[in-house]
């Protein structure tokens, strides 16, 4: 009886627990809506300059790093279609296939994967960094909201530059593409790039850009729920800025396939 | 005609962590002007006190009042209006490290006043200098020592000028100097700007040096409220162990021993 028990009692306190931790983000996300929308009224407005300051941390810093990764994809990218799409002798669609697959999908994955692991991650670490040394008790002493302080304009920020982020990797990426394929293809880079243009429809980019949306909203919502859990000094930070990636990441990928399932139907 | 109403009133106050209760049933109330030491050893239930007195955990059962506001049933707009009027000093100090100790002062001001940037740079500063901080404004809290980190919480919470300061362990973890000198400041807050401090700590030197009143914690009961002296005088055996160092006789009753050994999920 009791080998049995045991473990169906951790199966049911692993999925309440796995329910409060997605109740706890959803009530987290509704909070954090309240107060950009509406908490100006009740003497706790989200500061334009935090918002700003997330942005560039969230955004402009990370552009290199996409610039290369969005580049370095692309040129990837190229090498394989021009590779296998040969063997039919369908070099001519290399174009076409690139532009979609970069807009409809590399280029919000990419992007999300390393934003999760650059600031989803710095979240997690900030916020439980504060909650450990008390620094969140004391914001909600002075009056300021955590959530209002340290949540809204992640969230903000977050649903701002990530869709701008995948808009520039997608840029970058097809740009990529066009140096290696265009002399494979025997066109100018130029003239590949305007092709690209030409067969790309705003539903495909349309296409990228909502699921990273979604994306934004999942890696602000893990990163500072992990780190408002955070218990047991510097280690519990450690544990929580990589449960904060690894859940960030697993769930991208797979909100990614869902979302590519109903958008393709 | 009416006694002062006091800034502070708790009634039947219990806590739980699990199925283990740290307060049971707190009374207390502190009156206008004058310098409560809650005393108490580790895991008195002292500091779960402090958090609910500081609204930071609702209670279960009983109630806390801060100015005559009931911060169980307070909404989001009271609590707010209750902490504008009280300033905490937490043990590690709390300060943002992202933030220069001049710009932690100056914090509250920020986000409750619309004063303009120069009136709040004075007004910080001048915090500062009652802490003996003057000049340190601009450096980040990881550059100053212990005891720096205290002062400068210590001029946070008081920058708005709280009518109720809150001090956790003002002592813990400095040299007796410098924890005789943060002493020193608590009293001339109070006869300054005639402020009501609740300090709570475990220090028995500290706390006879600056109470008014000292109340007496002890596994999440209240044993005594009175004068420094009363407290002295007092033949409560656990008071007397706590002001004369001496361990406590642990009493084991055996069948909860015995519980607590056999039984599967403790």
């Amino acid at each position: 009886m009791n080998a049995l028990a045991r473990p169906l009692g951790d199966l049911g306190r692993a999925t309440l627990g796995a329910f409060a931790g997605v109740g706890y983000a959803a009530m987290l996300l509704f909070e954090a809506l309240y107060y950009v929308f509406a908490g100006w009224r009740i003497g706790q407005p989200v500061r334009i300059a935090a918002i700003a300051r997330q942005m560039r941390e969230i955004g402009a810093n990370a552009l290199p790093i996409v610039a290369l990764l969005g580049f370095t994809v692309g040129l990837m990218l190229g090498i394989q279609f021009i590779a296998s799409l040969s063997e039919f002798g369908a070099q001519s669609q290399v174009v076409v296939a690139v532009a979609k697959s970069v807009t409809r999908e590399f280029g919000a994955l990419i992007t999300a994967i390393l934003v999760a692991g650059r600031s989803g991650s710095a979240l997690a670490a900030r916020i439980g960094s504060m909650s450990v040394s008390q620094e969140v008790d004391a914001l909600a002493v002075i009056g300021i909201e955590p959530v209002r302080y340290l949540v809204a304009p992640a969230l903000v920020a977050m649903l701002v530059m990530l869709p701008a982020l995948t808009i520039f990797a997608n840029a970058v990426a097809i740009f990529g593409a066009a140096l290696y394929s265009a002399p494979a293809l025997n066109v100018t880079p130029t003239a590949y790039l305007l092709q690209t243009m030409s067969l790309l429809s705003a539903g495909d980019l349309w296409q990228g850009l909502s699921k990273s949306i979604v994306f934004a909203v999942l890696i602000t919502l893990i990163g500072v729920s992990t780190g408002f859990s955070v218990s047991g000094g510097a280690e519990g930070v450690g544990r929580a800025t990589t449960r904060a990636v690894v859940l960030s990441i697993c769930w991208i990928i797979v909100v990614d396939m869902v979302f590519s399932f109903f958008l393709n139907r | 005609m009416n006694a002062p109403q006091p800034l502070i009133e708790v009634e039947q106050l219990e806590a739980w962590y699990g199925r283990r209760r740290v307060l049971h049933g707190v009374d207390f109330a502190v009156n206008a002007g004058e310098i409560r030491v809650i005393m108490g050893g580790s895991g008195s239930g002292k500091s779960t006190l402090l958090r609910h007195l500081l609204g930071l955990q609702r209670p279960v059962s009983g109630r806390v009042r801060l100015f005559g506001v009931d911060l169980g049933e307070a909404s989001e707009r009271e609590m707010l209006d209750v902490r504008k009027r009280i300033g905490v000093s937490f043990q590690g100090g709390a300060l943002l490290t992202s933030l220069t100790v001049g710009e932690n002062v100056a914090l509250p001001l920020r986000e409750h006043t619309t004063l303009d940037e120069s009136t709040i740079r004075i007004m910080s500063r001048l915090k500062l200098e009652v802490v003996n901080l003057g000049g340190f404004q601009d450096l980040m809290p990881s550059q100053l020592s212990g005891g720096m980190v205290k002062r400068a919480a210590l001029a946070r919470a008081i920058v708005m000028d709280p009518r109720l300061l809150f001090f956790d362990e003002p002592s813990a973890g400095l040299d007796p100097v410098v924890s005789a000198e943060l002493d020193e400041l608590i009293l001339r807050l109070r006869d300054a700007l005639r402020m009501t401090i609740v300090v709570v700590t475990h220090e028995l030197e500290s706390a006879f040096k600056i109470a008014d009143t000292i109340t007496v914690l002890d596994q999440g009961n209240i044993l005594m409220t009175g004068t420094v002296a009363e407290v002295r005088a007092s033949d409560n055996e656990r008071i007397q162990d706590l002001l004369n160092r001496r361990p406590r006789e642990v009493q084991v009753d055996a069948d909860a021993y015995l519980k607590r050994l056999t039984e599967e999920e403790a």
